[in-house]
């Protein structure tokens, strides 16, 4: 990196270079590029099937690309096994909250350090902070949590590997609007904390409002990007993504 | 949460000693006492209690795989096998080898742990409880290397398509075994049984003209099956543990997580392998002459009938099933095999082979009540907690009522 890149501390953590992924021969993700600055809110938003998450599962080494280069810290994570790249500080928050119903909330927090072999309890009260709602519930097995107490297990999961990049991937899938306004406030939270995020959202209203840097992918490639503020106002996006047509916006 | 930890485990080591102490009291009662037929040492009960030792030491095995690691693997009779014969081999004294092994002119596994002790240590208790316990730990080894080089291929495959392939497994180690070769058969003695290594009656103390002093042979199973449950449960209870049960769980979150799924599957196919060997040991011990026959997938559907049972993903639930089952299957139900005749009237449909259908019908009336087994997920200590909690309410409420019914007569 510059020097002068060092100073004002917009240091790129993650570059992303070239990403192709095909499943069995259909490419999902298309040669994108992309990159995410230190202690920055980054959202990609896009359609089904935009390929956005199989960005962040290549990212997180969960699926083999066809070629790339992602470099995290100076650091290249293709070709490296998933534990690798938890170890060197991201983690992915999975689609669907994913979090183990047969082991308690507890157990599932303790989980999300497994490749810690330090003392916990600190880490633990910490995420207790942030969701209060997860100590009541210590002791109850996460199958039988609310959506909402699910995602925030998911988040407080990932959060106990003390990340220094988390990714998400639709965190707001099928919650209740306040529970959606919770999370995006929780993510600003850990945001302002110093942990880097990289958000995939369909709610692209609520994304783009949090983000300091946006990108727009269309069927595997990027087609737009911009700082949150400018996607929200441009009327390409208002009208694909944020569902108001042309006359409404005149 | 340490603390309560703590508490839970000097309960649960008071309770496995109290345990003990009741099956070796229970065995040598004969010898202070006159006992009634059922306490004999030759009665049912102690079959019972021995072969559920066994049952259980297997069945907790295959629990750890299937139930805790989400693994479906038939295989478990191939390692019972490995380990029974690994055991046979090296602890058969050399010179009833020669005898056991006429077919073939004597084996060529000229070595005997046991005999190997005693020249260190004299002909006594200690040295054969030395043979038998490194014969089984190496027992265990080779049916955790066999299964390290299956695990390699196979654990690529996931649920019924695992399930076929270590089924597969199975039958080629009893095929191999049942092998005629020449040179294959001075080790395996081809088709033929192996017998006159240790068994559980030669840990009984014996006086000096030959009479039994102090019973040992119901002991030794609960002592060998105990210490091996045990450190099952230390692992489950492990980090190890809790990454097998996140991967059964979810596989895909558990890699995400950074569990390296490849290496943990491995890790508890190896383990369970392990004590399915050291199983297959205590069989042969129960047994007394080891032959590749009967460990067929039959076995193994058994010992997986006893973790349904007992409950997919509970030890205590596993233990508590072999018992049960070995006793419906080996005592309470053989009644129904004898042709009973009540006055002049013949009670109809009681003969032979009689038993195993009520039985089948049996194991399907408790699946129907128990769908996820006599124990579902939970441990002994749990149930009993909640138990203690329900009547504790109830007393409370009973309580709550009588003042009220007080109060009204006032």
């Amino acid at each position: 990196m510059h020097i002068w890149g060092w100073l004002t501390m917009s240091e790129k953590i993650l570059e992303v270079c070239n990403l192709s992924v095909s499943y069995g021969g259909i490419e999902a993700v298309k040669d994108i590029s992309f990159d995410v600055e230190r202690g920055e809110i980054v959202t990609l938003i896009g359609a089904n099937g935009a390929g956005k998450s199989t960005t962040l599962k290549s990212i997180a080494g969960l699926v083999k690309p066809k070629q790339a280069s992602i470099v995290f810290e100076r650091q290249e994570l293709v070709g490296r096994q998933p534990n690798f790249i938890v170890k060197s500080g991201v983690t992915l928050v999975p689609e669907g909250r994913r979090v183990f119903p047969n082991l308690t909330v507890k157990e599932n927090l303790k989980i999300g350090a497994y490749l810690r072999t330090d003392n916990l309890d600190a880490d633990i009260e910490y995420v207790y902070g942030l969701f209060p709602r997860l100590k009541e519930r210590e002791w109850q097995l996460a199958g039988t949590l609310s959506g909402g107490e699910q995602q925030m297990l998911a988040v407080g999961r990932a959060l106990m590997s003390r990340p220094k990049f988390i990714m998400m991937d639709e965190p707001s899938l099928g919650l209740a609007p306040l529970v959606v306004k919770d999370i995006f406030s929780i993510i600003k939270t850990i945001n302002k904390q110093g942990i880097t995020v990289l958000l995939i959202e369909q709610n692209a209203n609520m994304a783009l409002q949090v983000a300091d840097k946006a990108y727009v992918l269309e069927t595997g490639r990027i087609t737009m990007s911009g700082t949150g503020a400018e996607l929200l106002a441009d009327p390409r996006i208002r009208e694909a993504y944020l569902g108001k047509t042309k006359s409404a916006i005149q | 949460m340490e603390k309560t930890n703590k508490k839970s485990l000097v309960y649960a080591l008071a309770a496995i000693l109290c345990l003990l102490l009741a099956v070796s009291l229970l065995e040598n009662l004969n010898l202070w006492i006159t006992v009634p037929k059922w306490l004999k040492p030759t009665s049912m009960l102690f079959t019972v209690l021995k072969k559920g030792a066994v049952y259980s030491l297997i069945a907790v095995s295959l629990n750890l795989l299937n139930g805790f690691t989400g693994l479906f693997s038939l295989g478990h009779a191939g390692f019972m096998l490995l380990g029974a014969y690994t055991y046979a081999i090296f602890c058969t004294p050399i010179d009833v080898k020669t005898s056991v092994f006429y077919k073939y002119g004597g084996s060529s596994v000229n070595f005997s742990f046991v005999e190997m002790y005693e020249k260190l240590f004299g002909e006594n208790m200690l040295s054969v409880s030395l043979g038998v316990i490194t014969a089984m730990i190496l027992a265990g080894l080779v049916a955790a290397l066999v299964a390290f080089l299956i695990g390699l291929p196979v654990l690529r495959l996931k649920s019924d398509y695992l399930a076929i392939a270590t089924l597969g497994f199975a039958e080629i180690v009893r095929a191999l075994f049942q092998w005629e070769a020449p040179f294959w058969g001075k080790i395996t003695n081809g088709a033929n049984m192996i017998k006159g290594f240790p068994k559980f009656s030669d840990f009984n103390i014996k006086g000096a003209n030959g009479q039994v002093v102090y019973y040992m042979s119901t002991l030794v199973p609960f002592l060998f099956a105990g210490a091996c449950i045990a450190i099952m449960v230390l692992i489950i209870r492990s980090t190890h543990g809790r990454a097998f049960k996140a991967i059964r769980d979810d596989e895909i979150a558990a890699e995400a997580m950074g569990i390296n799924l490849a290496k943990h599957k491995m890790l508890s196919f190896c383990t369970s392998a392990f004590f399915a060997g050291i199983g297959g040991v205590m069989y042969a011990m129960y047994t007394t002459t080891v032959q590749a026959k009967p460990f067929t997938s039959a076995l193994t559907y058994e010992i997986l009938l006893i973790v349904v049972i007992g409950g997919i993903g509970s030890v205590s639930g596993s233990c508590l099933a072999s018992f049960l089952f070995i006793a419906c299957s080996e005592w309470w139900l053989r009644f129904l095999d004898k042709e009973t005749v009540i006055g002049s009237f013949r009670v109809p449909l009681l003969r032979d082979g009689f038993r195993m259908v009520v039985f089948s019908v049996v194991i399907m009336i408790i699946v129907l009540f128990f769908r996820r087994g006599i124990m579902g997920d939970k441990e002994l200590p749990d149930v009993m907690r909640n138990l203690g909690k329900k009547i504790s309410q109830k007393k409370l409420k009973a309580k709550e009522g009588a003042t009220d019914e007080n109060g009204t007569e006032a």
